[in-house]
């Protein structure tokens, strides 16, 4: 089973929003809402926040995110309440709320275990600031941009979606690349901007509008298998041509 | 009540009674504090909380110190809306997970609940003395019980206990907050008594006043 997601906030509106959004991304978890007061106000429930615990736990165990202050209070609250056993396979996770929530559910409906989605919920405000310096040349870029290796593949694709490479498209790239784990594979419009397609923020991040030149790079055992796949789903618009 | 000193299951439930009516009495007062500082519903979701408390209660009393607290908590975490809910649910869980082996409270076991209850509050809330919350009503008063309870009969252990938690929320007058809904104000929020150290004052004086009356 895979990891499931529960969403506290204050506003019913903006939990089951993030859960819309989240969910396009990944159709085989569950995400749970815990939004709003019991009345359906501003506030948090711990009632809500309970049921949505217990909704979301396969076995696999749940990744809470939420939004400020007294919602974290109420979360913890909550797993001080289940059962311990339980508790144990839960991890709240502080986080920007709709981008952790998009990648956890991306990295949970690849079959990620409980650590992994956390971690990687966890990581997305370390994207943000990085993001937020000037890409000519941090650390990460350098890594990211390096000279191509030995067994690297390149290539070159075209997007073709009307709307660029938005959300949709971008998880599901995350998501069939996720099939081979031992291959990397870069995406970007310049050499020195490739981001890695394991994170759909990342990916939509590069901004790719249709009519752009995508560069795609793979290094690993599968880098033949995963450049071949990249290129066709841009081809092939992500299946959202006519 | 009881002859002997120590508190027995309808000894507590009785005076969590009467804090319900403290609260209650207070709460457009409580709520005034929050306004000045925060979202201005203190006062209504405690007394929201503890009128639903008393309702269990009215259903059943439960048989020992320590399932009565735990109900107070549970009740209290699912009816106290904001942080308030949370903070004094855990402060009750702890409370009641630490007497939890005993039939009847001593001096000692209440001032064991009462450390147990600040425990939960920090481990919870993260806040530390000196920042403008319950926790510089509650730590003072945990401390004077402790010290207390050597001596002292239950009366005793919580009039110290309220005594120094008045001492502790009057000293929040000066602070500028640095947790929760009023940290938003900066020093704007200097020259306030917190809402949170009131009502943890209100309450250990309402639970002394039971002790001393029966």
């Amino acid at each position: 089973m895979t990891v499931g997601l529960v969403i506290v906030s204050h506003s019913a509106a903006l939990a089951s929003g993030v859960v819309e959004l989240a969910g396009q991304m990944a159709p085989d978890i569950i995400i749970e809402a815990a939004g709003g007061d019991e009345d359906g106000g501003l506030g948090t429930s711990f009632e809500k926040v309970e049921k949505a615990l217990s909704a979301a736990d396969t076995g696999s165990g749940v990744v809470v995110l939420y939004d400020l202050g007294s919602a974290l209070l109420t979360a913890e609250t909550a797993v001080e309440l289940v059962d311990p056993a339980a508790a144990e396979r839960i991890r709240i996770v502080d986080a920007p709320l709709v981008e952790a929530a998009i990648e956890a559910a991306v990295a949970a409906q690849n079959g990620s275990d409980l650590a992994a989605v956390a971690a990687v919920a966890a990581g997305v405000g370390t994207h943000w600031r990085q993001e937020g310096q000037p890409s000519d040349g941090s650390a990460s870029d350098q890594d990211a941009a390096g000279e191509p290796e030995q067994d690297t593949l390149a290539a070159v694709a075209v997007v073709l979606n009307p709307q660029g490479l938005h959300a949709r498209p971008a998880g599901q790239l995350v998501r069939d690349l996720a099939a081979w784990p031992d291959t990397e594979v870069l995406i970007g419009k310049d050499p020195s901007d490739m981001v890695e397609s394991d994170s759909v923020l990342m990916l939509v991040g590069l901004g790719l509008v249709k009519g752009d030149q995508v560069r795609v790079t793979a290094q690993g055992p599968h880098s033949r298998e995963a450049v071949d796949h990249v290129v066709g789903a841009f081809a092939d618009g992500f299946g959202e041509l006519d | 009540m009881g002859d002997g000193q120590a508190c027995t299951a309808a000894d507590v439930a009785s005076a969590i009674r009467a804090v319900a009516e403290v609260v209650t009495e207070h709460k457009v007062e409580l709520s005034h504090l929050d306004r000045e500082i925060g979202d201005g519903d203190h006062g209504e979701n405690l007394a929201k909380g503890f009128t639903a408390v008393v309702a269990k209660l009215d259903d059943a009393v439960p048989d020992t110190p320590s399932a009565v607290l735990k109900l107070v908590a549970s009740t209290l975490i699912s009816k106290v809306g904001g942080a308030s809910g949370p903070l004094f649910g855990t402060a009750f869980l702890r409370a009641a997970s630490a007497v939890a082996d005993r039939p009847e409270l001593d001096p000692q076991a209440v001032a064991t609940a009462l450390s147990a209850a600040l425990g939960g509050v920090t481990d919870r809330g993260k806040a530390e003395v000196g920042e403008a919350t319950m926790v510089d009503a509650l730590y003072p008063a945990v401390a004077a019980a402790t010290a207390a309870a050597g001596s002292g009969t239950v009366a005793e252990v919580l009039q110290a206990a309220a005594t120094a938690a008045a001492g502790g929320a009057a000293s929040t007058i000066p602070l500028q907050a640095r947790k929760g809904r009023a940290s938003y104000l900066g020093e704007r929020s200097i020259g306030h008594v917190d809402p949170g150290a009131t009502s943890v004052t209100y309450l250990l004086q309402s639970l002394a006043d039971s002790a001393a009356s029966r």
